[in-house]
């Protein structure tokens, strides 16, 4: 809406460019605090050891006088931050594989196969999005002991189900539901089978969809903590996230350089996973949600 | 008179051909193929809930503790939760999680609220903070605890180097681990900050369902903003709110990630949370009849708080 | 008095886009009022800003005496009813009616009293503690008005509202509408694109294309003197039959394609015709100006124009025939700008092989028949003349 040409006056109401610089101001705001922090990391993580352990002022002060990249070689090298990265990749990756298959078969057929209790199954798989994660670390520590699987990272893979497939299921029934079944129809009509119908005209077009789920599903294992920290203890197969914890620790000294290197590390493909998705990510949450 | 009620906007209009009772051969063969679709993700769902939470229910009647390797698991009837119930440690935890989560859940959902109205509103580079704000939620906890630990720690943080230029004394505070209190404050930062977007996200969708032009007969009817922000934005988005009450509740009161990074229970034991109490148990103590009747508590009480949500929900769609 | 004025009012969107350009135009009091014009007109814009959910460009609005360019919405004493109803989903019937009442403080047994007595009129007690998804689309529509009435305000806004019912429900609602608004006297500004609700309802109707009145005046006089071709191809359905034709030399016959029609001498000698001797005039008739000359109670004597007959609809109280002849058509509904060729194939010869196609509407026991050849009875005080330049009129029936 074009401008007021004057103050538009009523009881009760704030002038119109009063409201514009107070929901700029608010977006300047909210625009700092949800981004100064990672400037703030990023900094840090430039610095070296000795300007740490300087502190904040003077000549290091909100932009340092000096910056270098060596955390960063330190991080990769001596602390061997490489390892559990790769570990992370292999096992967001492959919970994302999985569940992209498993959830768009069972979002399918909850979208279209008109189970009976189809209303049930979707409740159950939604509300093992809600319990809670440390509840389940005790029995299935156990189970991995039984079966020497502890310590190793590919298990995880089935854990992390419990995080990723809830959502990715109900984000794509949703999308299924979105495509017009005449589609689907016409394709029973042109001699194709279910599954035939699903491979070729449901799964490309609702592959925004898939997309999607692909990438929530990765964040969401990627960012897991509490199982690894539960079951892994050899530091070659930590992951990411149990890495950064321990890492840059020493006796004497909080190595925060080293520590922000490392979380800018693991932030960067996650951040560009979200610019990239962002509005596929926010359409695909609020897709079908409070009709 | 027919009533014609017209689809709600956006909905896809499906042919629902249901004849009660008799199905042609060919909706028989869809439902048989629509459930073995669904089987893998309910065995793989079930396999990491109902599974631990049953062996959670076994160990909580009998004494498992792997410290005590020569010990056999004998049955030991309620003796778990007696002891918790009269553990002092536990009700502490409770106590400390249930304020935790009750100041977090309002807070969040006042801040988030206005975020949503704000990211409502037009303005050039909408689509760019609205991705911004996403940014939090989608990074790791590790993330958000270390990041704010930076910026909380006295020498490499932004906190105490801002408030330092207001009084000389204030640039050295210590936070994380140093009172109860600054610590709590931390983590409801860390906490919060993460999680808000989200929030937002889930009230953001709820405002763009309501059509403008409610807003826009509702100015004509004669409502001022504030007028038409209580009497229609808000009972609009009840279910919105309900969804993110729910959402943030559970987060709030099964917190772990952000207290073990962030004080790892400390200063003392002041900022141990259930979940912590949970995992130490678990981990630490290696005493899985007590955490399985402690794990068996928190799936009752997630359950409870769904429950009651979904209560708060009905009486809409009676 | 509850008049509305609006005075050079234009409105230019920060794009460039000019939706409406230098509108006057005055609703009397009690007046019904009609915006007509395809979409993207700019008659909702107009109708927008007089009820302050748009700024104005330029320009003066008056309510009254008050000028209410800056005065927000709340403060105009207007109500308006939405195409798509604007109800307020979580509130009742009786609530949504009441609810400007309730802004306004006024006490509980007042706003009960005066929702009953609007349900009363417009059918609505039996659901006044429903819910406006629980309603069908007339009886949302209903309380849309519902909620216009109960404020007695000076003017009524209405932006399309039966464009979401289906036909018949339209043409019962038309009916109730107009009926209501005579019996409220209420001034009432009435936007549509339909130019049937146009003609039926207004008191004066106001033709808009492009952002620009093309006509303001009562249905009759828009009917029978359209002040441009654009006017009269949208009144009037179905849409006037518009050919490029020629005028003699001496101005006493127009030739439409191959066939030509005599014109009486009075019109050979008027000033009116004569810039266009010997050149291109635009002609148009109109599809109840052509009955079928073979039947009983047509002029024997009088002048035909023939077509070839391609289809034939049958509507039972008449009949719509399509038929072609070999005058090029014209497109009305895309009336050029001064200047711009009207001709569909540009100033090539006339006469020149181009079929084009018309609607007669003949008496139901008509026996034309697809495939025929047939003659329509062509009383050239009945055309419709416009400058092929200006798209003008130039002269029109009872001129």
């Amino acid at each position: 809406m074009a401008a007021s040409a004057g103050a538009s006056r009523s009881a009760g109401q704030k002038p119109r460019p009063v409201r514009r610089a107070l929901l700029y101001l608010g977006v300047i705001l909210t625009a700092l605090i949800t981004l100064f922090p990672f400037f703030w990391i990023l900094r840090t993580s430039l610095e070296s050891d000795n300007q740490v352990a300087q502190g904040v002022g003077g000549k290091n002060g909100i932009i340092p006088g000096h910056l270098g990249f060596g955390s960063y070689v330190t991080d990769l090298t001596t602390q061997h931050f490489a390892r559990p990265l790769l570990n992370s990749a292999v096992v967001a990756l492959a919970t994302t594989i999985v569940t992209i298959i498993v959830a768009s078969l069972a979002g399918y057929a909850l979208a279209r196969l008109h189970i009976r209790g189809a209303g049930a199954i979707l409740g159950f798989i939604l509300l093992a999005g809600f319990f809670p994660v440390l509840a389940m670390i005790g029995p299935l520590f156990l189970l991995l002991r039984h079966l020497n699987f502890l310590d190793n990272i590919y298990p995880l893979i089935i854990v992390y189900l419990v995080y990723t497939l809830p959502i990715s299921t109900w984000l794509l029934k949703n999308f299924f539901e979105q495509i017009p079944i005449e589609l689907e129809e016409a394709a029973l009509v042109d001699g194709a089978s279910r599954l035939q119908t699903l491979r070729k005209v449901v799964v490309p077009v609702a592959l925004p969809g898939v997309f999607t789920a692909g990438i929530l599903s990765f964040i969401l294992a990627w960012n897991d903590f509490a199982f690894a920290v539960s079951f892994l203890r050899n530091t070659q197969h930590f992951t990411a996230p149990l890495d950064i914890v321990t890492l840059g620790q020493s006796a004497f000294q909080v190595f925060y350089n080293r520590i922000d290197a490392a979380v800018v590390i693991i932030t960067i493909p996650i951040a560009a996973l979200v610019l990239i998705a962002q509005r596929r990510i926010i359409s695909g949450l609020t897709a079908g949600s409070f009709r | 008179m027919s009533t014609t009620i017209a689809p709600a906007p956006g909905q896809p209009a499906r042919a629902r051909r249901r004849s009660p009772g008799k199905l042609d051969a060919r909706q028989r063969g869809d439902r048989r193929l629509g459930y073995l679709l669904v089987a893998p993700s309910l065995i793989l769902l079930l396999a990491v809930t109902a599974y631990p939470l049953v062996y959670n229910i076994w160990n909580s009647f009998h004494f498992v503790n792997l410290s005590y390797a020569g010990l056999p698991h004998n049955f030991v009837g309620a003796k778990n939760y007696t002891a918790m119930a009269k553990s002092a440690e536990f009700r502490a935890a409770m106590v400390r999680t249930l304020a935790f989560t009750a100041v977090t859940v309002v807070a969040d959902l006042v801040l988030a609220l206005v975020l949503a109205v704000m990211l409502n509103a037009k303005f050039r580079g909408r689509g760019l903070l609205r991705a911004a704000v996403l940014i939090p939620w989608a990074v790791p906890t590790v993330v958000s605890a270390t990041l704010w630990k930076t910026m909380f720690d006295p020498r490499a943080g932004f906190v105490d180097y801002l408030l330092g230029f207001i009084h000389k004394g204030w640039a050295t505070i210590t936070w994380v681990n140093a009172s109860t209190w600054k610590s709590w404050f931390v983590i409801f930062v860390a906490d919060s900050w993460k999680n808000i977007p989200f929030v937002a996200l889930i009230l953001l969708a709820g405002l763009q369902v309501i059509p403008s032009e409610v807003y826009e007969a509702a100015r004509i009817d004669g409502a001022t903003s504030w007028q038409a922000f209580r009497r229609i934005t808000l009972p609009l988005l009840k279910p919105a709110l309900v969804v993110a009450a729910v959402f943030r509740t559970l987060q709030a009161f099964f917190v772990f990630d952000v207290i073990y990074i962030l004080t790892g229970g400390g200063p003392g034991t002041s900022t141990e949370t259930l979940s912590f109490l949970n995992f130490q148990t678990f981990i630490t103590n290696t005493d899985f009849g007590y955490g399985g009747a402690i794990s068996v508590v928190l799936v009752v009480i997630a359950l409870l708080i769904a429950a009651g949500y979904v209560r708060l929900l009905r009486p809409e769609t009676a | 008095m509850a008049t509305v004025t609006l005075e050079h009012v234009s409105k230019v969107y920060p794009n460039g886009l000019k939706a409406v350009s230098d509108l006057n135009l005055e609703l009397k009091d009690g007046e019904f009022l009609v915006l007509v014009g395809p979409s993207g007109c700019g008659k909702t814009t107009a109708l927008r800003m007089v009820a302050g959910l748009e700024d104005i460009s330029d320009g003066t609005i008056r309510i009254g005496d008050r000028v209410v360019n800056d005065i927000t919405p709340q403060e105009r004493d207007i109500a308006m009813v939405f195409q798509n109803y604007a109800l307020y989903p979580h509130m009742t019937v009786a609530e949504n009616i009441g609810f400007s009442l309730k802004l306004h403080r006024a006490p509980k047994s007042e706003i009960a009293e005066r929702v009953a007595e609007v349900a009363k009129i417009l059918g609505l007690e039996e659901h006044l503690s429903r819910k406006p998804a629980q309603l069908s689309g007339g009886q949302r529509q209903r309380v849309a008005m519902g909620r216009a009435i109960v404020r007695h305000p000076a003017v009524f806004l209405m932006d399309e509202p039966l464009s979401n019912l289906d036909a018949k429900l339209r043409v019962q609602m038309r009916a109730e509408v107009a009926r209501l608004q005579r019996r409220l006297k209420v001034s009432t500004l009435y936007v549509t694109h339909d130019q049937t609700e146009a003609m039926t309802m207004g008191d004066r109707v106001a033709v808009l294309k492009d952002g620009v009145l093309q006509q303001l005046g009562r249905p009759q006089e828009i009917y029978t003197h359209p002040a441009n071709l654009f006017v009269a191809g949208f009144i009037g359905s179905p849409a006037m039959n518009v050919y490029e034709g020629a005028l003699s030399e001496a101005g006493d016959e127009i030739k439409l394609g191959s066939q030509s029609f005599v014109l009486p001498a009075s019109w050979a000698a008027s000033d009116l015709l004569a810039p266009y001797r010997g050149k291109r005039i635009v002609v148009g008739v109109r599809p109840e100006d052509l009955p079928d000359a073979a039947q009983a109670g047509q002029p024997s004597g009088g002048q035909r124009l023939v077509g070839q007959i391609e289809l034939v609809e049958e509507l039972g109280s008449e009949k719509f025939v399509h038929f072609r002849i070999d005058a090029p058509r014209v497109q009305a509904h895309t009336a050029a700008a001064p200047g711009e060729d009207l001709g569909a194939l540009g100033k090539g010869e006339i006469g020149a092989a181009v079929l084009s196609e018309g609607v007669a509407r003949v008496a139901p026991s008509s026996k034309i028949r697809a495939g025929d050849q047939a003659s329509f009875t062509l009383d050239v005080e009945r055309l419709y003349l416009f400058d092929e330049d200006t798209s003008e009129a130039i002269r029109g029936p009872d001129s």
